[in-house]
Parts: C-alpha cells; structure tokens; sequence
C-alpha cells in the first residue's frame, strides 16, 4: 500500500519541516523569563531579619478561583515588600494531581518556600515530604494537609476552623427560624477546609433539633459543575429551607440561578462564604441577605510573611512563638489540636449584609 | 511455431516498487525523533533547572501511569477500534484497592483482586465490541461512565490511606542506581515487550491486518473478534495496574483518581502515529510521543505557564497529529489528479 505510506512520509515530511522552524525560532529568541533565583539571597536582611531575595511557590487549589487570585496577590504583595517573589503555580482542576506539578517545580527551581492549599488531605504528603527533604519550607494555607510531622508544616488559618462551621450554621439559623431542611453546596469532596468546616456544622446542628441537614453536594469550585448539583438539589428536595455554601464559587453560582428564579426565595434562604466584590448586587436585591468571610488578600499576605520568616530563620513551628506579619502585625503560633498541626489563625470572620457589604473592596 | 510462446506460461511478477531513500528515512517517527530534541532544546534554553537528572524522574513520575495504560491502547487502535475507558478502570482500580485493603484484605491479595476486577471490566468492553457488534467509541464511553460510577458507589467521597510506606515510597524514590522513576521502569520494560510482540510475531501482524482491511483478515483465517476481545481484556488488565501504581504513587485511594487522563492517553497514542482509522502506528513512536508530552508539560510547568495554555498546546499537538497525514494524503490525491489531466 504505497500511497499510504506516501502520505504519512509527506505528513511526515511536513512534520519535520515544522519542528526545524520551531527550533530555529528557539534558538534565536531571547532568553525571556528571568530564572528564578533560588538560594538564600544577598547579606541584607530587612528590619525583621527576613532575608532578601527569597523564592515563595504559591500553589492554590486552582488558578482560576477568585477567592484563591486574591489571596496569592497578596501573597506577593506581603514577599514584594521583603524584598523577594512569589510563583504562583497550580493546575485547572480541583485535585491533587493537578498541583504535584508544581510541587515538583517548586523543588527544582531550588525554592525557599512553598504555600499550598490542598486539594487533598494526604495525597500531597509524599510530594511534599520530598520538597521538605530539599530544605524547602512547608506552609499550608486556605485547605491544610494532613501529613502529621512528614513534613511538618504551619498552617495559616483563615478563622478558627470551628469558629466558621458554628457561625454558618447559626447565620442560617437565624435567617430560618431554626427549622426545615436544609443542604450543604460544598466544593471538592476532598478538600480539606470543606471537611473540617462541615465537620463542625454537624456538629453545631445537634443544638438546632428542628433544622435537618438533608444531604452534602459538591460543585468542585466549577461553576458549571456547582449549578448542576444545586439543581440538582432543588428538584430532589421541594422543601428546602436553606443552603449553606461555604465557598466562594458555590454561593456566587446559587445566589445567580436564584437572582433568575425569585420565586424560590418565597421559602428558600441562601448563606455561606463570599466574596462581598461577587456578592454585592446579591445583596443589594435582597436574594442573600447575609454571608460571612474574612480578607483573602490578608491571609495571602501572612501566608506570604510567615512562609518568608520560616524560610530565614525569624519564625519557628514552636508553640507559642511569634513572628511579624507586617502591617498585619505580630501573630503566635498555635500549638498542635485535633488533627491540625502547628498553626496560626487570621482572625475571627466579619458577617457581610446591606449595611457592610459596599465597605469592602475585595 | 515455437512450442515455448505456447506452453510455457508468462512469468508475472508485481513491479517492485523502488523507493528512494528519502522516503525510508522520513517517516512519522523520524519527525518525532526531531520533535523530541526541539522540546528538549526548548526546554534548556527556557529554564536552566532542566537540564538534569531531577527532570528525568519528575517527568517519568508524572507519565508513568498514562505511558503505560497507551500501550495496550495503542493495539487496540491499530485495530481500528477505541478503548476511552482506560482512565475510569484505573480511578475503579484505585478504589478497589483502597476499600479491599481498608477491610483489612493483605495489600498482595487485594493487588490480584483489582487485577482480575481490572480484566473483567476490559472482558466487559470485549464483549459489548466483538459479540454484540457494537461500535467502541459508545461502548467505552458507556463504560468510562460506569467504571467512575462503580467506583464512587464502592468508597463514596472518603478517601483510604494507610499504605505500608515500603510501598509508596514507588513515589517518590528513583530505581536504586537510576534517576527512574519506577512505574517509568516498567512502562520501557513493558514498551519492550509490546514493541516485539507488536512488530516482530504473527499476531502483531494479525493485529495490523486486522486494522487494514478487517475484512480479508477475516477470511485468510485471522481470528478478528477473538484477538480483539483479548485486546481489550489486555487493556483492562493492564489499566487496573496502572491504577495500583496511581494509588501507591499518592498513597491515597479516591474514586476520582485520574479523571481526565483519557484525553492525554489518546493523544500521546495518535501523536504516536497510530492511524486514528487502524493499520498504522508502532511503539516507537508512543515511546517518542511519551517523552514530547512528558518533557512539554514539564518546561510549561516551570516557566510558569498557565495550566488552560498547557491544555491549548497539549489539545493542538493532538489535533496535528491527526490533520497532517491527512492533509498530506489530500494533497497528494490532488496532485495526482492535476498530473493525469496534464
């Protein structure tokens, strides 16, 4: 079957005549990206004895999420005023298959630190063990990981885990009267953040006898993903009373399909963790009345400090030990509890309504 | 009257072909050959970290299991049939494994259970494509489907860890002596084995002619359903081991375990060379293809290139693999057209 062959050879031909353009524009095109710059950095070190030129790896849970954006610029802002950078580096899809990539270029650009927000409690561990093993300091923000000591690693906490299962639950409670069904739009089935919080949502229920948690969906953080699920939801349980969406992603999806469909606001209240930017004209027409969540670019910031103070020496996983975070101010960590390791946390979260929610910019 | 104009019969013989030298030397694994050096020129220049040995286990760790799972693939396509379940067996593998050695199963047992569940879900697609004569393509999109099902109903959204560490360290250790990642050992080992097979035995040919013209291979006394059924088994079997190696790779078992991964598996086969429509392909070129998607989304990833531009570049390559033999055969009907109007 000679023309067969004729046209795979020509194909073939073609192919190569590609490649050699291709490696002749590579040859004459100008190194652009700078490389990083790995190692310890120059002799300066900045007043609180973080030292200068320090490479940070931000791995979030995607590089889409807009909640995850606005807590790595402030990552950068916090290691632009140290002095040094950030690499913000992840997948598209939610899991931890998606972020070992980066893992792995974290270890070899030789960086100073990596902050992740994981995807998964343990899948990362090994990845990370490793990078641990390459003198790269671990810090986990946003969805810890839960490695026990290998590697052993600060967590920087958005609010007290508890803190934002019991709030939720008492914010929906109040909205509801305390009775009816209600459901849960959560993200990744294997984040962790989601877990440990709806873990303390069941937990705080038992208190509210006539609230029923009907079932758990989960919209991975994809918009389209999340709709589907609360559609879903709707249809399978007519009486719903409320939804908590703990994420940012969940409850922009359900507060827009909601906006379009008023007529389920007769009987159904939606609340979670939002970003007051999304959130806004949400509020402002009455679909939401009330959600809570704290500054990411905050916590993005003393992820960044801590992450920086770690990797020179100014801050140590010591309960009890404190470092700077800047404008932030001075933070302790936090001795080990309840399947976390050493951490440290934020702040309490700020409940967002009509009266606020023009307040911020985020 | 010579008896011999008569008698004696005109030897006839096929004109032999001759062809230039040129055509032997430019063939799809030759550009594949280039390619590799591009990327690897590419990559050098882009960051200095990649030329070293860590670069050779990161890559091998990350391809690992896709490599091996395109190679049984790869015969199945060669036959001109699809098999896109592969990932969902090893995500239904992964699952299987987590919840056998959860209940208290030993890890070697549980192993040989996933393999067997492993050949019975590709004796599923076997039978759907040979028996019932259904097209693959809908087949094993019906059971990439059912795999993920199964697996999600087996261990719902908890995840089993545990694994004895002499295990998983299969992730994050090098073969002693080598900068190989394991699961890349065994992929060469395994591409060895099918590049034989495949090339070099009756059945490898079979498997060709079947894909050619499945007809005729038929009737000249190849068992066409028999060796395709046995092809997808192949695949399913050899599937649930890559999901063995996922899960010990992650020390982890979740029933989403490589969701997605299809998508990458045909496109390293097709960027292979294998003909989309069958008869075409060799190991060689999945061998190549293997390394090119390897070493590009290892240079994207560490000059920080956006994950959905990872994808635009991966999905491009897939889609020129597939356009190029095409256009150029095209082209060749049509000059060939204009030369007999000449």
């Amino acid at each position: 079957m000679v023309h067969l062959r004729t046209g795979r050879g020509a194909g073939a031909a073609a192919g190569l005549t590609a490649v050699l353009l291709l490696a002749a524009a590579c040859s004459s095109s100008s190194t652009s990206t700078p490389a990083a710059s790995g190692g310890s950095g120059g002799t300066s070190a900045s007043p609180t004895g973080v030292k200068k030129g320090l490479v940070v790896y931000f791995i979030p849970k995607d590089t889409q999420n807009p909640y995850e954006v606005i807590a790595d610029k402030g990552g950068t802002d916090a290691l632009t005023e140290l002095g040094g950078k950030v690499v913000v580096s992840s997948g598209t899809a939610d899991t931890a298959a998606a972020q070992i990539p980066s893992i792995q270029a974290a270890i070899q650009a030789h960086a100073n630190a990596i902050v992740i927000a994981g995807n998964d409690p343990s899948a990362l561990c090994p990845s990370l063990n490793q990078a641990a093993g390459a003198g790269i300091k671990i810090v986990s923000f946003d969805s810890d990981v839960d490695c026990s000591s290998s590697p052993s690693h600060l967590f920087i906490n958005q609010a007290n885990t508890e803190q934002i299962g019991t709030s939720e639950v008492s914010l929906l409670a109040s909205e509801i009267g305390s009775k009816g069904q209600i459901a849960i739009l959560s993200a990744a089935a294997s984040a962790t953040n989601q877990n440990a919080w709806i873990k303390y949502m069941k937990q705080e229920l038992t208190k509210y006898p006539n609230m029923k948690l009907v079932t758990t969906v989960y919209g991975n953080d994809d918009p389209a993903t999340s709709l589907q699920v609360l559609q879903g939801l709707l249809s399978a349980y007519p009486n719903l009373r409320g939804i908590i969406s703990p994420t940012t992603v969940g409850i922009s999806t359900a507060a827009q399909y909601l906006d379009t469909h008023k007529n389920l606001l007769s009987h159904l209240t939606l609340t979670g963790l939002g970003l007051p930017s999304q959130m806004r004209k949400y509020v402002e027409d009455g679909t939401v009345a009330k959600f809570e969540l704290w500054n990411p670019s905050n916590l993005g910031y003393l992820a960044g400090y801590a992450a920086a103070s770690l990797a020179s020496g100014t801050a140590s996983l010591t309960p009890g030990s404190k470092f700077s975070a800047g404008t932030l101010g001075s933070y302790t960590v936090l001795a080990p509890a309840a399947g976390t390791g050493p951490s440290v946390v934020l702040g309490p979260p700020t409940v967002f309504d009509k009266s606020n929610v023009n307040d911020f910019a985020f | 009257m010579s008896s011999d104009q008569m008698t004696a019969p005109v030897a006839t013989r096929a004109p032999v072909q001759v062809q230039p030298v040129w055509r032997s030397v430019v063939r799809w694994e030759t550009a594949l050959v280039f390619l590799v050096i591009a990327t690897i020129i590419f990559g050098a220049q882009e960051n200095e970290h990649f030329l070293n040995t860590t670069t050779l286990f990161f890559v091998g760790l990350n391809m690992g299991e896709i490599a091996i799972m395109a190679l049984p693939l790869t015969l199945i396509v060669v036959t001109g049939e699809i098999d896109l379940s592969v990932a969902s067996m090893l995500g239904l593998s992964s699952t299987l494994l987590g919840y056998l050695y959860q209940h208290g199963w030993s890890i070697w047992l549980a192993m040989v259970a996933v393999l067997v569940v492993g050949a019975a879900g590709g004796a599923l697609n076997g039978f759907l494509v040979t028996r019932l004569g259904l097209p693959s393509i809908a087949v094993t999109i019906g059971t990439l489907t059912l795999f993920r099902g199964v697996a999600e109903i087996i261990l719902g959204t908890d995840s089993v860890g545990g694994y004895p560490q002499s295990l998983t360290n299969v992730g994050v250790i090098p073969i002693p002596g080598t900068q190989l990642a394991y699961s890349f050992g065994i992929f060469l080992v395994l591409a060895m084995v099918y590049g034989v097979v495949l090339h070099a035995t009756p059945v490898g040919r079979s498997v060709f002619a079947i894909g050619l013209q499945s007809e005729a291979a038929y009737f000249s006394g190849i068992r066409v359903n028999r060796i395709k059924f046995l092809l997808f088994v192949l695949s399913g079997l050899v599937c649930a081991f890559a999901g063995i190696l996922w899960t010990l790779r992650f020390a982890t078992s979740r029933y989403d375990a490589g969701t997605g991964l299809e998508l990458t598996v045909v496109t390293i086969v097709l960027l292979g060379g294998v003909s989309i429509f069958g008869g075409r392909g060799s190991i060689l070129g999945v061998v190549l293809a293997v390394v090119i998607v390897g070493c590009l989304q290892e240079v994207l990833t560490l000059m920080t290139v956006d994950a959905q531009v990872q994808n635009i570049i991966t999905g491009g390559l897939l889609l020129v693999s597939v356009i190029l033999p095409n256009t150029a055969e095209g082209l060749r009907r049509f000059r060939a057209r204009v030369r007999r109007r000449a």
